[in-house]
Parts: structure tokens; C-alpha cells; sequence
């Protein structure tokens, strides 16, 4: 056998210049021949150490050997026993910190493409045309309802169906899939795989309920009436602003809503979809996570022909995936570090044309381990934009907490759970994904949502809370 | 998606349309709305519930034609499906016996303003409604409206029927001859919401306007529809749409009303 390379395997991938002028999806993936090569640079430890990375615990050295033997059907049911959704966390996991950053590769060369592997596995499925839909038993007698169809919500209904309690899924937009379909834009996560994981869940038969949003169509006390146990994973999605002058200038957006009318009203097909979305030519998007750079890059594809991103620290604590930051800067993304806006300056019919940034510098670390960023005094400076898109967090829906004053929360926004089985401080409601973690990750959101649903199963076998 | 079961237009350029929601039906009160999208390229768009029917399972909407998603939710008839209707939702009108209520509605607004004034007179209120238009022929349901209320003030631009003139005109100048309410509600377009509000300042009534600010979730995730009350961000979908109107920041609101100007007159273009 050739000796294998130090380097991932590379993946094709639409070249910078073309792909800002489109909506396609950026990577193209591994060909099978690909994907054996890459999985053939796995050297199989004795313990390995990949898995320890990996919030759902997936047995990495398990499927990776079987794509080396291109037994690619046991791959992927191998893969799903896990994680039911590897067509995302392959492509979204922010795998330089989780199973990627544990591979023994690593120490010296760049460790197994385990993502990519992982996205390889699905996508040869889909592409081969029918999912398999695991059996589904008897009807339990049981009923359960699951609020928002996220990660956590789908990694919850699928679960239950397949132990045979009847699923009912609420959403209260009028397309499934929480962030996946809102907010993470086609380029990144392409709506069809959404749309064919939902579509597996219907043939479990879970009834999907969409426009129906709960607090207010019904209460979560009346599910508890009609359902013996309930789910909640209706995501962190309060937008935060920064609270500085101007920011209710026209021409300023919540993260949300900029990828709310981009991605879910498909405003980049304007006017064949009738959502507008505002085209700066000179956008500063502030943030420095997966968000902001999901905004940055759906501006150039807006046809921004500057599109800044203003983050208050360095380049090393950004909490993006790297490759989302690599893809960035492909694409021309210009990043102003170590600088925090504290004003928007608008023009006399307050459409926004200037920010003003404090510069910063790194002090000391803080509870979150990354250095705190100090403001610089008569270092402000302005720089002129016409569209500014805030990206710098979100907190938890509180919509259901607000009508269900019973609902334990941390700090007045999240759900507090019994992270052993996903109980809340109400008899029968479970909770998970951001809602309970504020904006988290996807794979933790699935992985909270396999937690619930064994409590759930647990709570409705035994009847015991 | 949902059914409609009766559509007409009731006056030029404003339509009523009865859909087939049973559980909203149920829900809804005074004061609340749906998200509508007419169908799948369509905005969501935010449309009070004027009135429903419980027993039978529908919901009224009155809407003004005025842009590219209301004309194409006009141009469905009895029997064709909406493609998505999301409510109820906002919080309810706050409901009390307050003593005296002027009740101010203008176009869309005088469908809206309906339920409120079912409520109201329910508490025991005594309730002096303005209805406003252009025109005489402009007003409707005059008829529903002069049922329920203590008494009915109409005010139209070319004085055809009622005072010549707008509904704040008419409520400012009752309020100059010594007319006390203990409370004033406003619905309708947001200038005339912002003129109640300044009619009645000086005498300190407690005014109350539902805001129409853009929405698109109506949920508070994408705060499309923020305002500033009394200093604080508010999202109009979840913490109004009713807000005192002597604490909203108008300024904010009127010039954020422009924002899409250019981009419907292009989605009107090329549809
Ligand atoms: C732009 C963007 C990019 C991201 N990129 C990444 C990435 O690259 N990698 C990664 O791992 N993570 C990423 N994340 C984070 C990740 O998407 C979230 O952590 C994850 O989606 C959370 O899942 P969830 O199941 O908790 O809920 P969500 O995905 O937030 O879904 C919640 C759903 O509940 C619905 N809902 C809310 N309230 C109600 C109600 N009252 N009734 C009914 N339905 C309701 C909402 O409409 C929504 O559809 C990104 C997030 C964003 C916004
Ligand atoms: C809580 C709430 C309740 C509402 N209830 C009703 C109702 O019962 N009946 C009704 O007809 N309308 C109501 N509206 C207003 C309605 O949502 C808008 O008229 C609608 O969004 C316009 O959509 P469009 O695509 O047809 O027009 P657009 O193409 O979006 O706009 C066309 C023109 O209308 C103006 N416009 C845009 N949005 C609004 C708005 N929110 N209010 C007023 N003018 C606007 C624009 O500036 C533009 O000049 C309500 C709004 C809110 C927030
Ligand atoms: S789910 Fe995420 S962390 Fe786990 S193996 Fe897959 S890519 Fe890695
Ligand atoms: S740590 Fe790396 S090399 Fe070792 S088994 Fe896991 S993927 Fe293979
Ligand atoms: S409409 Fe999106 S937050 Fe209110």
C-alpha cells in the first residue's frame, strides 16, 4: 500500500470568484474513490482517541474502516446509530475542536478528514435515492408533542417514532428545520437535505404541524392535556443588539433578519420571491461566529462589493469554524479586528452611513478563557458603510417561558434541565438544543435531543418523574 | 394552508375574506393577528383578526390593497387556499371597565377596531367610536359598528358625510370643547396613530395605537418589527402590538416605515 498522505485529502470546491456570484453550495465532497483514499489514513487505534471529541460519541474508527472497505451501506447505518442526521453535522460541526482535534493524526500532520467522511456517508445515500426509514413498531398508546423543528426537535420525533409513541411536531414558521432552513444559508447547508431528513420523519408518521406557534395557538399547559409527555426545542432566537446610538437607523439588521429574509423568504431570488432584502455595497456585518460570517458571505452574493467584518477580538478567539472563516476570506471578506462599534451615523433620512469603532486590545482572560478585550481611549475611528447586519448572539425563545411562568430558567432565559434525562422543572416537559444552552451547535443540539428522548421513554414507561 | 370561504371586496381597495381556521377561531381575542402568505413567493405578512365566529370555526380579515402581497392575497377568491396563516398572534388589547373610551379607526382600522369595541362594551365601558375615510363611500361597516357603540362620530376628507376633515382632527377638537375620555384607542395607518397621540398628550389621556410596524416570524427571532417605548427595545409581535402611544419613539417608527420603498415599486414591476 502507497503510503499514506500527511494531508487531508482535498475536496473540490467551486472556485471564489464564481461561487460569490451564486447560491450553490461551496464544497462539492468526496467521490467514493475519495473517500476510501481518505479513509484509508485512519491507522485504526487501539483506543482510539477521535471519538472522546465527539459530543454524540459516534464510533468514528467504526465507519471510517468500513468506507476503507467500501461496505458504504454499513457505514452509514453505523453512522446513524448515533447520529441521525450526518448529511449536517458534516458539514456544520466545528470538527477542529471536537473529533478532528482528539485524532492522533493531528499531533504531527493534519488529522483524518472525519467530517468530510461523515458527509460523504450521507450524501451517498441520499444521492442513491431512498433513505431507509428504520421500522417502525406497534403504537405504544403513548402520545408526544415536540415543539420546533431544529436539530433537537427532529433528533427527538425521529427517536420516539421509533420506539412507537405517536409524534406530533410543532412549528411555527411555515417551512421546518429551525436554523438549518432559517439561518444557515443554502450555500452552507442546501435546503434539499433539510427537506429529505423531514421528509424521513414523515414516513416514521410524525405529523408535522407547521404555522403553529405555541404560547399562543396552545399553551404548553394544554399540550400537557392532550400529550403524555412534551419537548421543547424552540432554539435561541432573541437577537441581541449592541444598544449603541443609531442602531434603529434604516439599513441596520438583527442577524435573523437579514438571513431570515435571504435564506426562509428567499430574497436572493428577488423579485421571483417578493421579500426584499436591503444590497449594500459597503456592508460591515459585527461578530465574529458562524452568524457573522454566514452575513459577511451573503452580502458578496448580494453583490456587496465590500463586505466587512467588524469583531472586538482577534483573529484566534473567533468562535467561527475555521473553514467558514477560510471560505470568508477566500471570498474577500475583509476582517477589521480589535474593534467594537459604539455608534451609526446616519443621513438625514436615517439610512445608516457611518460606524464608529472603538479600537481594542487583548487584556487578561476572561470566564469564557479567551483575553477580554479593552477598549483603546481617542482611538475611535468611522469607517462609511450602507448596511450593518449584527451578528452577536442570540438568546433563548422566550415566548414559551413568558406564558408558562412554572418553566425553571437560568438567568431569566434559559431552560433549566436535568442534563442526565432532559426533565425540566415540569412534570412531563423536557427540553433541549439552544433554548437550553442559548446559541450552542448543532451536534449539541441532536445530542441533547437523544438525551431527552431517552428520558422521555424512561418517563413514559415507568410514569415515574 | 387554509381555506377561504368568503371573500369580497367591501369597499374600493379594502377587502374582507372569511377563511376556515377553527383552532385560531377558538383562541383569538381583541387585538390579535395573523401572518399571512398568500402563497409560496409571497412576503408574510402581518393582518389583524377583525372578527370571528367560534361555533363555526372562521376568522374575518379586513385588508387594504396596497402593496404586491396584498394585492395578490386580493386576488383569491371564495374556495382558493392561503398558503400559510400563522396566529393568533401578539398580545391581546388589555380590557377594563375604564369608564369612557373614544375608539379611533381608520381604514383597515375600522375592521380592527370591531372586537375591541365588543370587549369594551362587554366590561361596561361606554364607547364613543371615530370612523374615518376619504370619502362616504370609502366607510364600512358603519352599521355593524353603530350597533355595539354608544354613539358613532365620522369624519371624512371631503366632508361627505360626518365632520370634513380626519378622525384626530375631530377627537382633538372634542377634547378642546370639553369632551373627557378616560381612555383613547387608535387603529389604522400609522400617522394617524402618531396624531391621536399627540391630540391627546396635553390632556394626559391614556392612549393606546397597535403598532404596524414590518414583521416576518412574528415570534421575536428576526426584530424586523423593534420599536423604542419609554427608552427599551420592544418587538411589536411579541410585547405589543399595543403600546402607549405617549411612550413610543415616533421618530424611529416614521422613518423606519420607508425602508422597502424602492423594492416594492421593482416586485410590482417585473411580477
Ligand atoms: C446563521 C447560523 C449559523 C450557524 N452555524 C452553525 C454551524 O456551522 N455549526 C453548528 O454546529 N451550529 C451552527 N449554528 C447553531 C445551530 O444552528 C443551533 O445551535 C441549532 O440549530 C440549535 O438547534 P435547536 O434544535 O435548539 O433549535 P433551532 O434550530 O433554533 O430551531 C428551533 C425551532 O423552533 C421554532 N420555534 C420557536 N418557538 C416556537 C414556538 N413557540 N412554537 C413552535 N415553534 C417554535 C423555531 O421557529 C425554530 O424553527 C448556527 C446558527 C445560526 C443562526
Ligand atoms: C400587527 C399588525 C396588524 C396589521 N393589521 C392589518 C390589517 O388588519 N389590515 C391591513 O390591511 N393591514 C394590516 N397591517 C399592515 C399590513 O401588514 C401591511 O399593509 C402589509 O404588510 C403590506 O404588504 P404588501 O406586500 O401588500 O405591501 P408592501 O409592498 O410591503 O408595501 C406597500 C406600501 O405599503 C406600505 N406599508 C408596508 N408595510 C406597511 C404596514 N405594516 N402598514 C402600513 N403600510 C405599510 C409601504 O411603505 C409601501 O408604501 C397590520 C400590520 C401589523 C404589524
Ligand atoms: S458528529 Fe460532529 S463531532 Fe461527531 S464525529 Fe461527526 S463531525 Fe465529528
Ligand atoms: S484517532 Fe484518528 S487515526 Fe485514530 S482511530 Fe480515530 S480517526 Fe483513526
Ligand atoms: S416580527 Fe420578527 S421579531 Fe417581531
Amino acid at each position: 500500500m502507497a503510503k499514506s498522505s500527511p494531508k487531508k485529502t482535498p475536496m473540490r470546491e467551486q472556485p471564489p470568484k464564481e461561487r460569490i456570484k451564486n447560491y450553490n453550495e461551496v464544497p462539492f465532497g468526496y467521490s467514493p474513490e475519495e473517500a476510501v483514499i481518505e479513509a484509508e489514513r485512519c491507522i485504526k487505534c487501539k483506543k482510539p482517541s477521535c471519538i472522546e471529541g465527539c459530543p454524540v460519541e459516534i464510533d468514528i474508527q467504526g465507519f471510517i474502516a468500513l468506507i476503507a472497505e467500501k461496505k458504504f451501506k454499513e457505514g452509514i447505518s453505523l453512522l446513524k446509530k448515533k447520529n441521525i442526521l450526518p448529511a449536517l453535522s458534516g458539514r456544520v460541526c466545528p470538527q477542529e475542536t471536537q473529533c478532528e482535534q482528539k485524532c492522533v493524526l493531528g499531533v504531527k500532520n493534519e488529522p483524518v478528514a472525519i467530517g468530510r467522511l461523515e458527509r460523504f456517508l450521507a450524501d451517498w445515500e441520499r444521492e442513491k435515492g431512498e433513505i431507509e426509514v428504520p421500522p417502525i413498531p406497534e403504537w405504544t398508546g403513548k402520545k408526544v408533542a415536540v415543539v420546533g423543528s431544529g436539530p433537537s426537535g427532529i433528533t427527538v420525533a425521529a427517536d420516539l417514532a421509533q420506539t412507537g409513541h405517536k409524534v406530533d411536531l410543532f412549528e411555527a414558521l411555515h417551512q421546518p428545520g429551525g436554523v438549518l432552513t432559517y439561518g444557515i444559508p443554502e450555500f452552507r447547508l442546501p435546503k434539499a437535505i433539510v427537506l429529505k431528513e423531514i421528509d424521513s420523519l414523515k414516513k416514521m408518521g410524525v405529523n408535522i404541524y407547521l404555522n403553529s406557534v405555541i404560547g399562543q395557538i396552545k399553551s404548553l399547559n394544554e399540550l400537557l392535556k392532550e400529550y403524555d409527555a412534551v419537548f421543547l426545542g424552540t432554539g435561541a432566537g432573541l437577537p441581541w443588539f449592541l444598544e449603541v446610538p443609531g442602531e434603529n437607523l434604516n439599513g441596520i439588521y438583527s442577524s435573523n433578519e437579514y438571513l431570515t429574509r435571504s435564506n426562509l423568504m428567499k430574497a436572493y431570488l428577488f423579485p421571483k420571491y417578493k421579500t426584499p432584502v436591503i444590497k449594500g455595497k459597503r456592508v460591515a456585518t459585527v461578530g465574529g461566529g458562524n452568524v457573522a460570517m454566514d452575513c459577511a458571505r451573503t452580502a458578496l452574493r448580494l453583490g456587496a462589493e465590500k463586505s466587512i467584518i467588524i469583531y472586538r477580538r482577534s483573529r484566534t478567539e473567533m468562535p467561527a469554524r475555521s473553514e467558514e472563516v477560510h471560505h470568508a476570506e477566500e471570498e474577500g471578506v475583509i476582517f477589521q479586528f480589535l474593534s467594537n462599534p459604539c455608534a451609526f451615523i446616519g443621513d438625514k433620512n436615517n439610512w445608516v452611513r457611518e460606524v464608529e469603532c472603538v479600537r481594542m486590545k487583548l487584556g487578561d482572560p476572561d470566564a469564557s478563557g479567551r483575553r477580554k478585550p479593552v477598549p483603546i481611549p481617542d482611538a475611535n475611528f468611522r469607517m462609511p458603510i450602507d448596511l450593518a447586519i449584527i451578528a452577536i448572539g442570540n438568546s433563548p425563545n422566550p415566548l414559551i417561558p413568558s406564558t408558562t411562568p412554572e418553566l425553571q430558567l437560568n438567568k431569566n432565559t434559559s431552560v433549566v434541565i436535568n442534563p442526565a434525562n432532559g426533565r425540566t422543572s415540569i412534570k412531563g416537559v423536557f427540553a433541549g438544543g439552544d433554548i437550553v444552552r442559548g446559541g450552542a451547535t448543532v451536534i449539541l443540539a441532536m445530542g441533547d435531543g437523544r438525551i431527552a428522548s431517552k428520558g422521555i421513554n424512561e418517563y413514559l414507561q415507568t410514569g415515574i418523574w | 394552508m387554509v381555506k377561504i370561504i368568503e371573500k369580497e371586496q367591501i369597499v374600493p381597495n379594502i377587502h374582507c375574506c372569511v377563511v376556515e381556521s377553527p383552532e385560531i377561531a377558538q383562541k383569538v381575542l381583541p387585538g390579535q393577528f395573523v401572518i399571512v402568505i398568500p402563497d409560496e413567493y409571497c412576503e408574510r405578512i402581518p393582518i389583524t383578526i377583525s372578527d370571528w365566529d367560534a361555533v363555526k370555526g372562521t376568522v374575518t380579515i379586513i385588508f387594504l390593497e396596497v402593496g404586491t402581497t396584498t394585492q395578490r392575497l386580493a386576488e383569491l377568491k371564495a374556495g382558493d387556499e392561503i398558503y400559510s396563516f400563522t396566529g393568533p398572534l401578539g398580545k391581546p388589547f388589555e380590557i377594563d371597565n375604564y369608564g369612557t373610551v373614544a375608539l379611533v379607526g381608520g381604514c383597515y382600522g375600522i375592521g380592527s377596531i370591531y372586537s375591541v369595541l365588543r370587549a369594551l362594551k362587554e366590561k361596561g365601558n361606554k364607547v364613543v367610536v371615530y370612523s374615518e375615510a376619504r370619502s362616504k363611500f370609502l366607510l364600512y361597516w358603519n352599521k355593524k359598528l353603530e350597533e355595539i357603540a354608544d354613539e358613532v362620530r365620522y369624519s371624512t376628507v371631503d366632508g361627505s358625510i360626518g365632520t370634513k376633515g380626519h378622525s384626530h382632527d375631530r377627537l382633538e377638537a372634542d377634547l378642546k370643547a370639553g369632551t373627557m375620555y378616560n381612555r383613547v384607542i387608535g387603529i389604522g395607518c400609522t400617522y394617524m396613530m402618531y396624531l391621536i397621540s399627540q391630540a391627546t398628550r396635553p390632556y394626559r389621556i391614556k392612549t393606546i395605537v397597535s403598532m404596524n410596524t414590518v414583521m416576518i416570524d412574528g415570534t421575536g427571532m428576526c426584530g424586523a418589527c423593534r420599536l423604542v417605548v419609554d427608552g427599551k427595545t420592544k418587538f411589536a409581535c411579541v410585547d405589543g402590538p399595543h403600546f402607549d402611544g405617549h411612550l413610543i419613539d415616533w421618530d424611529i417608527v416614521l422613518s423606519r416605515r420607508k425602508i422597502y420603498l424602492e423594492e416594492e415599486i421593482l416586485s410590482q414591476e417585473r411580477q
